[in-house]
C-alpha cells in the first residue's frame, strides 16, 4: 500500500511536460488525476522512478468548440465534462460517461486524458470516445499528431502512445441531437462495468468484452443492412474475446453484451 | 418527564464530526516517543513448509532496525486453540510461522524500520524457502486431504454430534420431505479502521499496549497469554475503534509480536496493517455448509427439521471453529417443531481463520431454518407467509424451554410477523406480483421473509448469569463520570448511559462523561459483543446511580439534620430536600465536595435474553441479466424496551444493510490453488447507500423480566433477519420460472446462471 521510491517532479507547461518526458524515457509516468497510477503504484504493479506531474497544468485542460468538433484537453477532469454545457449538447454520451466513473471524488481528480491513455478495457471514456468515432492528440518531440480512436488502444493497457508522448487533446464531431444509448453493468453504483455499451450514430462500443474496448462490428453491419435492433444486437458479442473474473464468466458476458446492445439500441435518449 | 425513551443525539457525534476520532494509529503519546515501526512478512503459499528464512539482505535496506522470525520467538509457548476441550489440542499455532504456514497471509517474519513507509521496500528482501504442499479448501474434504497439522492426525477440528447420533425415524410420518445442501458463505469483517497496535514497556517491566478491541480486559488476557505475561504486566488502551463486527475481540498474534519487538528492542513500536493484509489475515466470518431436511404436512405443518453443519474453521481454529455451537442452539428458532435434530463438525482448511462476525452462528441458523421454510412452502404449494404462522411458537410469558437448550425470555413471534407483513402490505404485494408474473414482466418481482429469535448477553454459558460493572461519580463543579466494562467502537454509551445516569440523578447528559477501555482504570468488564452492552453494562450504570442515591440520601440526611425518610431526590435540581421544605435541600455536587461521591457496582442477569422479529425484503430481479435490485426492506426487530430510538435505529440500519451485503454480494474467494481473490476493496465489495432504499422500521417492544431496563440487545438483529429475507427474496422473484435455490451470494450471475438452468430443466422436461 505503499508505493516503491520514485522522485516528482512538477510541470511548469506541456512543453516542460514533454522535455521531462525526453530527457527520463521509459522510467518516466506522467501523472494526471493518479487514480489509476496511484492505485497500481501502491499495489507496486507499476515502479515508475520518476512521476511528472501534468495534473495542474491548465493550458491542457478545458472543452472548446471548433467548427464541426468539441476539442476537450488532457487534463479536463471527468466532473468538469460531466457538467459542461457545451459536452452535454454538443457530445451528451461523453458528458453522460464522464458522470457514471466512479465516484464524485474520483471524477474531481481524475482526467480524460489520463483515462483514455490507461486504456482500462472495463473504463467508460475510451468505450465512449470509440462510439463517437473521435480523435487523439497525442504531441511528441516531433509535433503533434491525431490518430482516431479506432486505432488508439491496441491491447491490454496499451496504445499507440510511444514513451515520449503526451495526450494533449480529445477531438469528437459535434452531434446535437443525434440519440445515443448507454448502458454500463455494475455490480454496484461506483464500479467499473462488468460489460458496458455506447451506441450512437450507427456504431456501437462495447466495454470489458476484450483486451481493449471493442466496436460489435457484426451488430453495426446488420443495422446498415436494416436489421431491427433485437436482431442486430444478437450479433453484439461476435469477435469478442471477453476476460474471465469473480464477477462473470465469458459466456455470462456475452451474454450480457447481447442484452445490454438491445437495451441500448431501444432505450435511446 | 423522563429522558428515557427519547431521541437524545449522539454526544460523541460533535467530535467525530469535527476533530475526528483518535484512532490507534493516531495516538500521540510521550510513552510511544521514538517508536520504531513493524512490518509482517506473510506467506504467498497457502500451504507449505519453511525450509529457511534469511532477513540479512533487508537488515541493510535503508531504515531497518532488526529483522525476526519464528525461530527468535520459539521461546514462546505454542497458542492452543480456543476451547480446547472441543477443539483437537494438537492445532497449535505460533506468533510466527515456524516449520510450516497455513494460509496466504499467515505472519513468517517481522521487518523493523525507523519510518512507516521504509518497511514495504524493506520485507520484499527477505528470502524464505518454501516447500510447497497441496492446499486443503473446501467443507468436505476428501479423505486423503492433506493434513494441516500432522500431529492431531485429522483435519476436524471437532465435532458436535455425528452422523450415528442421527434418528434413522425422525421424518417417518411426514407427508411431504425436502433435503438440500446450501452455503453460508465466509466474509470478510472488513471494518474501516483495519488492526493496529503501539506497544511500550516501562522500566518496571509492565507492558502497555494501545490496541483497537471491543472490550480491553479481554485483549489483556490475550495478549499476557500470547506473550507468557501475567495479566497484571500488561495494561491494554482502547483509543477510538473504527468497527470491528465481532473481529476485533481479544488479540491477534499479530499484537503480540509487536509488543515482543518493543520489549526486543528497548523501544516502542507500532503497527498498522494495509487494508491488504487486513482483508487476508484479519479473522473471517460465517462459513458454514448446512444440509437442511424438512418434512411435514401438505397443509403446511412442520413436524420435523434437520439441520447437518460443517463449519470452514480457516487454519487455525479460533471462535469460528465453535461457532456450531450456537448455530445448533438456535436450530429451530422460533418455531414449534415436534421433531429436530442437529449436528455439527469443524474441519481445518489451507485459509484464513474463521471468527467472530456480527451474529456469530445465530445468522447461520437463522438462514438454514428460514431457507427450509420456504422450500417447504414451495413445495406443498402455500403461502411461506401462512407456513410461518401456522408452525410459530405462540406467545408465551414463562420462559420457554427449546429442545437444543435454550432458554427463550419472552416472545410474541406471531404478532411480530402480522406487524410486519401489515406494515409491508402483503397482500398488495402478492398482488403485484401475481400482475408482474402474469404479464412476463422483464422485472419480476420477489418478496421474502424472515422470522428469527435470536440470543444475546449470553454469559460464558446460554445460562451463566452474565454479569457487567459500572462506576458513577458525581463532582463538586456538578459534572458526573461514569466507568463502564463496556467498549463502545460506534453503538453510542456514551450518549445511552450518560441518559440513564441523568435520569437518576438529575444531572444532564452533557455533564455526564463516559470512560471505558483502559485496564488500570476499570480492570474488569466484558467488553462489547454479543449484543450485551445495554442490557448488563447499561442496567450496571442505573443501578449505581441508584447505589449513589442510597449513599447520598445518607448524607445528605445528615448534613440536613433531618430524617432520611423525610428526603426527597429533585431531579430538576439534583439535589435532596426535605419533604414539604423546599429550602431546606442539598445538592449531589455539595455532598462530593464534603466527600468523594462515587460508587462502583456489579449487575447480574440471570441469563440471556431472546430479541426476536421478521424481516420482509422485496427485491426486483432483472430476468434478463439476472440482477437483483433491493426495493424495500420492512423489519419488526423486538429488542424489548428501546433506551434511545435514535441509537436503536441505527443498529437496525446498519445491521440490515450489512445483512442485505451479505445476501447480495459479499464473498471471501479463494482460487483453487488457495489464494484469496478478494484482497482489496476493489474486489471485495459491500453495499453503499446507493444500493438500499431507505428502512422501513416497525415498532414493536416486548420488556425483558431479566434487567430493570426491560431490554434485550439489538446490535445484530439487522445480519440475522436481513441475509435470510433478502435471499429469500432473490428465489422468490423467480421462483415460477422453476428456480427453487441460490446460493448466497446471489450476484446477477448466480441468478442468470438459476434461471439458465430452471429454463434448460423445464425444456428437457417438455420434450
Ligand atoms: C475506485 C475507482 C473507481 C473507478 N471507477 C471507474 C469507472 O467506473 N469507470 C472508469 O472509466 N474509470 C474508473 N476509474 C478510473 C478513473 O477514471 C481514473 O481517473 C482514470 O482512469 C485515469 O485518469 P487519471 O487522470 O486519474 O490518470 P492517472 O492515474 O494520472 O494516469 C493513468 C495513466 O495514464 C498516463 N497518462 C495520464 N495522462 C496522460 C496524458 N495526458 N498523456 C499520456 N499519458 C497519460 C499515466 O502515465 C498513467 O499511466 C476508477 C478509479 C478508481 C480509483
Amino acid at each position: 500500500m505503499i508505493p516503491a521510491p520514485f522522485d516528482y517532479v512538477a510541470a511548469q507547461s506541456p512543453e516542460h511536460a514533454l522535455e521531462l518526458l525526453a530527457e527520463h524515457g521509459d522510467d518516466a509516468k506522467l501523472l494526471a488525476g493518479g487514480h489509476s497510477l496511484l492505485p497500481m503504484m501502491k499495489l507496486r504493479l507499476a515502479t515508475p522512478a520518476v512521476l511528472i506531474d501534468i495534473g495542474r497544468l491548465s493550458e491542457l485542460a478545458g472543452i472548446t468548440a471548433d467548427d464541426g468538433e468539441l476539442v476537450i484537453g488532457a487534463t479536463t477532469r471527468h466532473a468538469d465534462l460531466a457538467a459542461a454545457e457545451l459536452a452535454r449538447s454538443q457530445a451528451p454520451l461523453l458528458a453522460h460517461a464522464a458522470a457514471l466513473v466512479g465516484d464524485p471524488q474520483i471524477r474531481h481528480r481524475g482526467t480524460i486524458g489520463g483515462s483514455l491513455s490507461h486504456a482500462d478495457p472495463a473504463a467508460d471514456l475510451p468505450m465512449a470516445l470509440l462510439a463517437l468515432g473521435g480523435r487523439v492528440e497525442l504531441t511528441g518531440p516531433d509535433g503533434v499528431r491525431t490518430v482516431s480512436a479506432d486505432d488508439f488502444f491496441v491491447g491490454f493497457f496499451e496504445t499507440v502512445l510511444r514513451p515520449q508522448e503526451m495526450l494533449t487533446a480529445v477531438r469528437v464531431a459535434r452531434k446535437p441531437g443525434v440519440p445515443w444509448g448507454y448502458q454500463k453493468f455494475v455490480r454496484r453504483a461506483n464500479d467499473w462495468a462488468i460489460v458496458g455499451v455506447a451506441a450512437v450514430d450507427g456504431r456501437v462500443a462495447l466495454a470489458n468484452m476484450g483486451s481493449r474496448p471493442l466496436r460489435a462490428t457484426a451488430a453495426e453491419q446488420a443495422m446498415a443492412d436494416g436489421a431491427s435492433a433485437a436482431e442486430a444486437a444478437e450479433l453484439a458479442a461476435e469477435g469478442t474475446s471477453p476476460g474471465e473474473d469473480i464477477h462473470a464468466d465469458r459466456e455470462y458476458r456475452a451474454h450480457l453484451a447481447r442484452v445490454l446492445t438491445r437495451r441500448a439500441l431501444e432505450h435511446q435518449r | 418527564m423522563s429522558i428515557l425513551g427519547t431521541r437524545v443525539l449522539r454526544t460523541e457525534d460533535p467530535r467525530f464530526l469535527t476533530t475526528g476520532g483518535v484512532y490507534t494509529e493516531d495516538v500521540v503519546d510521550d510513552r510511544l516517543a521514538g517508536a520504531c515501526h513493524v512490518f509482517f512478512v506473510r506467506s504467498p503459499l497457502a500451504h507449505a513448509r519453511i525450509n529457511g528464512i534469511d532477513v540479512s539482505a533487508t537488515l541493510s535496506a535503508p531504515g531497518v532496525i532488526a529483522a525476526y522470525s519464528g525461530a527468535d520467538l520459539a521461546d514462546l509457548p505454542a497458542i492452543p486453540p480456543m476451547m480446547s476441550g472441543l477443539i483437537n489440542a494438537e492445532m497449535t499455532r505460533r506468533l510466527l510461522a515456524i516449520d510450516k504456514v497455513r494460509y496466504v497471509g499467515e505472519p513468517v517474519a517481522v521487518v523493523v524500520t525507523e519510518h512507516p513507509y521504509q518497511g514495504e521496500d524493506a520485507i520484499e528482501l527477505v528470502a524464505i524457502d518454501y516447500d510447497p504442499m497441496p492446499p486443503v479448501l473446501g467443507f468436505e474434504l476428501p479423505a486423503d486431504a492433506p493434513l494441516l497439522f500432522e500431529a492431531a492426525g485429522t483435519n476436524v477440528a471437532g465435532e458436535l454430534g455425528n452422523e450415528s447420533s442421527l434418528q434413522p425415524d425422525l421424518f417417518d410420518g411426514c407427508e411431504v420431505v425436502v433435503s438440500r445442501t446450501i452455503v453460508n458463505q465466509r466474509v470478510a469483517p472488513a471494518p474501516m479502521e483495519t488492526r493496529a497496535a503501539a506497544a511500550a514497556w516501562s522500566t518496571d517491566g509492565r507492558l502497555t499496549a494501545w490496541i483497537p478491541n471491543q472490550g480491553a480486559q479481554g485483549t489483556r488476557a490475550e495478549l499476557a497469554e500470547l506473550l507468557g505475561l501475567d495479566q497484571s504486566q500488561v495494561r491494554v488502551i482502547t483509543p477510538d475503534v473504527g468497527g470491528a463486527f465481532g473481529a476485533k475481540f481479544g488479540a491477534d498474534p499479530e499484537h503480540a509480536v509487536v509488543a515482543w519487538v518493543a520489549r526486543r528492542l528497548g523501544r516502542p513500536a507500532r503497527w498498522t496493517e494495509t487494508r491488504y493484509e487486513n482483508l487476508i489475515s484479519m479473522t473471517h466470518g460465517r462459513g458454514q455448509q448446512h444440509t437442511i431436511t424438512i418434512g411435514g404436512s401438505r397443509d403446511g405443518d412442520v413436524r420435523a427439521y434437520r439441520l447437518q453443519i460443517i463449519q470452514d474453521a480457516g487454519s487455525y481454529p479460533r471462535i469460528g471453529a465453535i461457532l456450531p455451537y450456537l448455530t445448533i442452539m438456535m436450530t429451530t428458532g422460533p418455531y414449534d417443531i415436534p421433531r429436530a435434530e442437529a449436528i455439527a463438525k469443524s474441519v481445518v482448511t489451507t485459509t484464513t481463520p474463521v471468527g467472530a462476525y456480527r451474529g456469530a452462528g445465530r445468522p447461520e441458523a437463522t438462514a438454514a431454518i428460514e431457507r427450509a421454510m420456504d422450500l417447504f412452502a414451495a413445495e406443498i404449494g402455500v403461502d411461506p407467509a401462512q407456513v410461518r404462522r401456522k408452525n410459530l411458537l405462540p406467545a408465551f410469558a414463562q420462559p420457554h424451554r427449546t429442545a437444543f437448550g435454550a432458554l427463550y425470555d419472552t416472545g410474541d413471534y406471531v404478532a411480530g410477523l402480522d406487524k410486519a407483513l401489515e406494515a409491508a402490505g402483503y397482500a398488495q404485494l402478492r398482488k403485484e406480483q401475481a400482475d408482474r408474473r402474469a404479464s412476463r414482466d422483464v422485472r419480476q418481482l420477489g418478496i421474502g421473509l424472515s422470522s428469527y429469535v435470536e440470543i444475546t448477553g449470553m454469559g460464558d454459558g446460554p445460562e451463566s448469569p452474565p454479569t457487567e460493572n459500572a462506576s458513577v461519580e458525581v463532582h463538586p463543579d456538578g459534572t458526573a463520570t461514569i466507568l463502564t466494562g463496556t467498549s463502545p467502537h460506534g453503538q453510542g454509551h456514551a450518549t445511552a448511559w450518560a441518559m440513564l445516569a441523568s435520569d437518576e440523578l438529575g444531572i444532564p447528559v452533557e455533564k455526564i462523561t463516559l470512560k471505558w477501555g483502559d485496564t488500570d482504570l476499570i480492570p474488569e468488564g466484558g467488553g462489547t459483543g454479543g449484543s450485551r452492552s445495554l442490557q448488563q453494562g447499561g442496567a450496571a450504570v442505573q443501578q449505581a446511580s441508584r447505589e449513589l442515591l442510597e449513599v447520598a440520601r445518607e448524607r445528605a440526611a445528615a448534613s440536613l439534620e433531618a430524617n432520611q425518610a423525610d428526603l426527597v431526590f429533585d431531579r430538576t435540581r439534583s439535589a435532596f430536600a426535605v419533604a414539604g421544605d423546599p429550602e431546606a435541600s442539598v445538592p449531589l455536587s455539595d455532598l462530593a465536595a464534603a466527600e468523594r461521591l462515587v460508587v462502583r457496582t456489579v449487575f447480574s442477569a440471570p441469563g440471556a435474553t431472546f430479541p426476536f422479529g421478521t424481516h420482509v425484503a422485496v427485491v426486483e430481479v432483472d430476468t434478463e441479466t439476472g440482477k437483483p435490485t433491493l426495493l424495500r426492506m420492512i423489519t419488526v426487530d423486538d429488542a424489548g424496551v428501546v433506551l434511545n430510538p435514535l441509537l436503536a435505529e441505527g443498529q437496525r440500519h446498519g445491521g440490515i444493510a450489512q445483512g442485505a451485503a451479505q445476501a447480495f454480494v459479499e464473498e471471501v474467494v479463494y482460487d483453487a490453488d488457495g489464494n484469496p481473490l478478494t484482497a482489496s476493496f476493489a474486489d471485495y465489495p459491500f453495499l453503499s447507500a446507493t444500493e438500499v432504499p431507505s428502512f422501513e422500521l416497525a415498532e414493536m417492544q416486548t420488556p425483558t423480566t431479566y434487567n430493570p431496563l426491560g431490554v434485550k440487545g439489538i446490535g445484530e438483529a439487522g445480519t440475522i433477519g436481513a441475509t435470510p429475507a433478502v435471499q429469500n427474496a432473490v428465489i422468490d422473484a423467480v421462483a415460477h420460472l422453476g428456480v427453487r435455490h441460490i446460493d448466497m451470494p446471489a450476484t446477477s450471475r448466480r441468478v442468470w446462471q438459476a434461471l439458465r438452468e430452471a429454463a434448460a430443466l423445464s425444456g428437457s422436461e417438455d420434450t
